[in-house]
């Protein structure tokens, strides 16, 4: 039987990006703003996500989508403690969601927001290469974590708009240097904003919704 | 085990390609992965055979893995160097004004068919 080459020279993402790009466009003239929220498992996604949301949901109508390997209970924590609405989505053992994956959540969700948050999978590599879709994407580094964090996962740091030190409340307890940590994140992306906060305590809380209602307010 | 995505996420471009060119079975792939691009030759080659026998067109498939070097340029000195040796750093200028030119990809470039 004869072979035949077929020639496809393609990025495994494109695909990918395509439809991440086509979900960033509808939106925009929807007038929605998607953050997509990254980082190591335990870093305090969840935690911060409520207290942002309870801070921001009377200004704006919020909806939450929490992506796992499986499980519901972040959505379950975030709807008990902010009243808001959230889907939880289970990427079957996947590491990471795609904009294929964000659609159907944002379907799910319904229309009616002004800023939905996704949760990713909590994971520094998978997330940080398949773009979801989302109008920005921000990360949340721990103090436990260490302040080398950006130096050993270069690209979720080199992607993320804004990245948050969080657990900034146990610092006393951990060899972690916040002058150094923000330097290792500016490294890799000299325009990231950086702001430490605790989401247990409130601490830097109100920089980080001021950080959004200014990205919002512009929008209107 | 982040390779496993990527290998799913190439399998099930390969095997739409395969179904709209009706062919009778994918014998080899061929990719190009950068030295940076995170993906360990190794472990992407122990799940593709993991997960080409449960494919419709690939359980013969070959891979071929071709590692493409990783190339950064510097914006002060104008000049290119090899990323893995010395990262963000320009060893020309001491610059970290530089970005990477080549060495992130993950390319499907070819299938051999029957």
């Amino acid at each position: 039987m004869e072979v035949k080459t077929i020639l496809l020279k393609k990025s495994v993402f494109e695909d990918n990006d395509l439809s991440a790009a086509k979900l960033r466009k509808e939106l925009a003239d929807k007038g929605v703003f998607l953050v997509n929220v990254m980082s190591s498992p335990g870093a305090g996604k969840t935690s911060t996500l409520v207290a942002l949301i309870n801070e921001l949901s009377s200004s704006y109508r919020i909806g939450v989508m929490e992506a796992d390997i499986d499980s519901d209970v972040d959505a379950v924590t975030v709807a008990k403690k902010t009243g808001c609405p959230s889907v939880q989505l289970h990427t079957d053992g996947m590491c990471h969601l795609d904009a294929e994956m964000t659609r159907q959540g944002l379907n799910e969700l319904g229309d009616g927001f002004d800023l939905i948050f996704l949760e990713n999978v909590g994971n520094l590599v998978c997330p940080a290469e398949y773009d979801t879709g989302a109008s920005m994407d921000m990360t949340i580094l721990s103090v436990p974590e260490g302040d080398d964090k950006p130096l050993k996962y270069p690209l979720i740091y080199s992607k993320c708009d804004l990245v948050l030190i969080n657990k900034i409340d146990a610092l006393h307890y951990f060899d972690f240097d916040l002058e150094k940590c923000e330097k290792n994140i500016l490294y890799r992306n000299p325009s990231a904003t950086i702001i430490p906060i605790s989401a247990r305590r409130g601490d830097g809380i109100g920089a980080v919704v001021q950080y959004f209602k200014k990205i919002l307010d512009q929008g209107e | 085990m982040h390779e496993l995505g990527i290998v799913m996420n190439v399998i099930s471009q390969v095997e739409k390609v395969a179904e709209e060119n009706k062919v009778n079975a994918v014998k080899a792939l061929t990719m190009e992965v950068g030295e940076v691009s995170s993906v360990v030759p190794d472990l992407f080659k122990d799940c593709f055979e993991w997960a080409k026998k449960r494919t419709k067109y690939m359980t013969d498939c070959e891979l071929d893995l071709v590692v493409l070097e990783a190339i950064s340029y510097c914006r002060d000195c104008k000049s290119n160097y090899k990323t893995t040796t010395y990262a963000k750093e320009c060893p020309h200028c001491k610059s970290v004004n530089t970005y990477l030119i080549t060495g992130n990809e993950i390319n499907i470039h070819d299938i051999k068919v029957i």
